[in-house]
């Protein structure tokens, strides 16, 4: 049994034309919609919570109310004086840092495996696959002893490095598809009219990579941005840590500014719920790449 | 030209170092390496402040396994791995045929499936302890008005406060969060199955159930497959959720391998690079053991 998939293009298809002019939907359809729109509601439901949340004014947060009687915009303004604005620039610089590194590295490696064979390229292929497998969680302790032994506990080149390594793998897959499904000639071709090897690179081979090198470089950037073991780990000072970490520690503490935590919350998810829902389709593909063949 | 050809092969040679070396290397420091001081680390004796006072042979292994709680811990991560990958991928199987149909405003509905997978993991296990507040939780408001709880604030109103109250919400967000990925690969695997299949199912006039058993589960297992073992590693490592919405508390009573080996890393770091080798262990033996029962083949590129 052999089942292709190609990791672009697969996610939603729409199948064969209308039938049916406008008609009124069948009782079928109906109850079909409505299921799918209750079961997106539960899960849009605990994120429309936290926005409520963040809203609720200090002294509604005690009270046992479904919604705020009124909204305390300001709840994000305290966000931006508070420490917690510091924490987010940590959070930025790792997500920024992980991705132009996996990028810089990514890039050249998934480029000369699709267009090139050599020895140890099935190797490189295999060890690829097994980092994919792996999760800094499980290794947590050796990842700690080592960064301690190079003096960067506390440093964000740390997590920049160790995001950019655990998210490597994912890169080199969807970027060697990537490559992998554009003809040679066309390279060939640009070469010839005299562009030289890196100009025929930069000019055809990488733009039509482009909607792979986007959704490598969004992916890397969320998974960057999102990350909570590593940093808890790695950081002890509160200005050093990112957002997720400072975020936490607010839990600890015995009056909880819930208001303050879900501003935080609110300003570390939506954005990338919604640099997310650019790279869906894309990203299935490239998890599972590898696996199904 | 002719005179660099010798220099040129040599070159040629070294050329795949130079596209892929930065990777390897990157690999290499980041992933290997850990794993290498882990376990050299598993065998030595070192101090909570990261000093090594020399080798302690099996030490840390015979600490670790002399743990009362060693035995109950590891039962619960697998009992973890189980029920929360079984209920994800029986949800996800029921999600996708449903988002699988034709209806109007279906990319908007799949769309809004997207924010668990997206959003951190941890800030999603905060709301849910905030929903599970005693006093003014969301979720608890909903159980008192439906007649479920007799009164905010009290013990019942606590589920996270005792074990037998937090695991059940904890498996919950679990699936929660791991549903959509696997939905979403599931989908992609439905769309794969090509549509004359069906109409041959038809023309011999199976059942939809018949069809559902004998044609697209069939069809479907390689993408289930992959999805169920992304999520058994997932899973398996889950550390955010366990973490914010009870630290594996009460006593241990709510932790699973991965919570108490970072417990651990507070008070000795020797027995807890001992519990991560085991953990590591696990990992890799879960892996084969899922492969060998799915009958999965790798196929590298």
């Amino acid at each position: 049994m052999t089942l292709t998939q190609n990791a672009p293009s697969v996610a939603e298809k729409e199948t064969a034309p209308v039938t049916a002019p406008r008609a009124l939907p069948s009782v079928k359809t109906v109850v079909i919609a409505a299921s799918a729109y209750l079961i997106a509601f539960v899960f849009l439901f605990p994120y429309l919570v936290m926005i409520l949340t963040a809203l609720r004014p200090q002294e509604e947060l005690r009270q046992a109310t479904y919604l705020p009687q009124r909204f305390e915009w300001s709840n994000f303004t305290n966000f931006w004086t508070g420490g917690l604005a510091q924490n987010l620039g940590v959070t930025l610089q790792v997500a920024a840092g992980s991705t132009v590194l996996v990028l810089l590295v990514a890039l050249p490696a998934a480029y000369y495996t699709a267009r090139h064979e050599f020895r140890g390229r099935t190797a490189f292929m295999i060890l690829v696959l097994i980092t994919q497998m792996f999760q800094p969680t499980a290794m947590l302790v050796g990842i700690y002893r080592e960064f301690f032994q190079f003096g960067l506990v506390d440093s964000v080149w740390a997590l920049i490095l160790v995001n950019g390594g655990f998210n490597l793998a994912f890169a080199v897959w969807i970027l060697n598809a990537y490559f992998s499904s554009i003809p040679r000639e066309l390279e060939e071709a640009a070469f010839i009219d005299g562009n030289g090897r890196f100009g025929a690179l930069f000019r055809v081979t990488l733009p039509l990579a482009m909607p792979g090198v986007v959704t490598a470089l969004i992916f890397t950037f969320i998974a960057a941005w999102n990350e909570f073991v590593v940093a808890l780990t790695l950081t002890t000072t509160p200005a050093n840590q990112p957002l997720t970490v400072a975020l936490n520690s607010f839990i600890g503490q015995y009056q909880v500014d819930w208001q303050n935590l879900f501003a935080g919350s609110v300003i570390a998810t939506i954005p990338v719920i919604i640099l997310f829902a650019l790279i869906e389709r894309k990203v299935v593909g490239g998890l599972t790449a590898g696996s199904i063949k | 030209m002719q005179q660099t050809s010798a220099r040129g092969g040599a070159l040629r040679a070294l050329a795949p170092l130079a596209w892929v070396g930065p990777a390897v290397a990157l690999i290499a420091v980041v992933v290997v390496w850990p794993v290498v001081v882990m376990v050299q680390s598993s065998f030595l004796k070192i101090s909570r402040f990261g000093v090594v006072q020399g080798g302690n042979g099996t030490g840390n292994y015979d600490k670790l396994f002399g743990e009362p709680d060693f035995g109950g811990v590891m039962a619960r991560s697998l009992v973890w791995v189980v029920a929360v990958v079984a209920l994800t991928v029986l949800v996800s199987l029921a999600l996708a045929q449903l988002f699988n149909q034709r209806f109007p405003g279906r990319r908007f509905a799949r769309w809004a499936l997207i924010a668990p997978w997206a959003a951190s993991v941890l800030m999603t296990s905060i709301i849910f302890k905030w929903m599970l507040d005693p006093e003014v939780g969301l979720i608890n408001m909903l159980r008192r008005d439906l007649g479920l709880l007799d009164a905010l604030g009290g013990a019942a109103a606590d589920p996270l406060g005792s074990a037998a109250g937090a695991m059940p919400w904890l498996v919950f967000v679990a699936v929660f969060v791991s549903v959509p990925f696997t939905t979403y690969a599931l989908l992609a695997g439905l769309s794969a199955i090509p549509a004359d299949v069906y109409e041959a199912a038809k023309i011999d006039g199976a059942s939809k159930l018949r069809t559902y058993w004998s044609i697209t589960l069939p069809l479907l297992r390689p993408a289930l497959t992959v999805a169920a073992l992304i999520n058994v590693m997932n899973v398996f490592n889950s550390f955010p959720i366990i973490w914010a919405m009870t630290h594996g508390q009460p006593g241990y009573s709510t932790a699973t391998s991965t919570i108490f080996m970072y417990i651990l890393k507070g008070s000795d770091i020797g027995e807890s690079a001992a519990m991560s080798v085991v953990n590591f262990g696990m990992v890799i033996v879960l892996t084969i053991v899922f492969l060998k029962v799915s009958k999965w083949r790798t196929a590298p590129a």
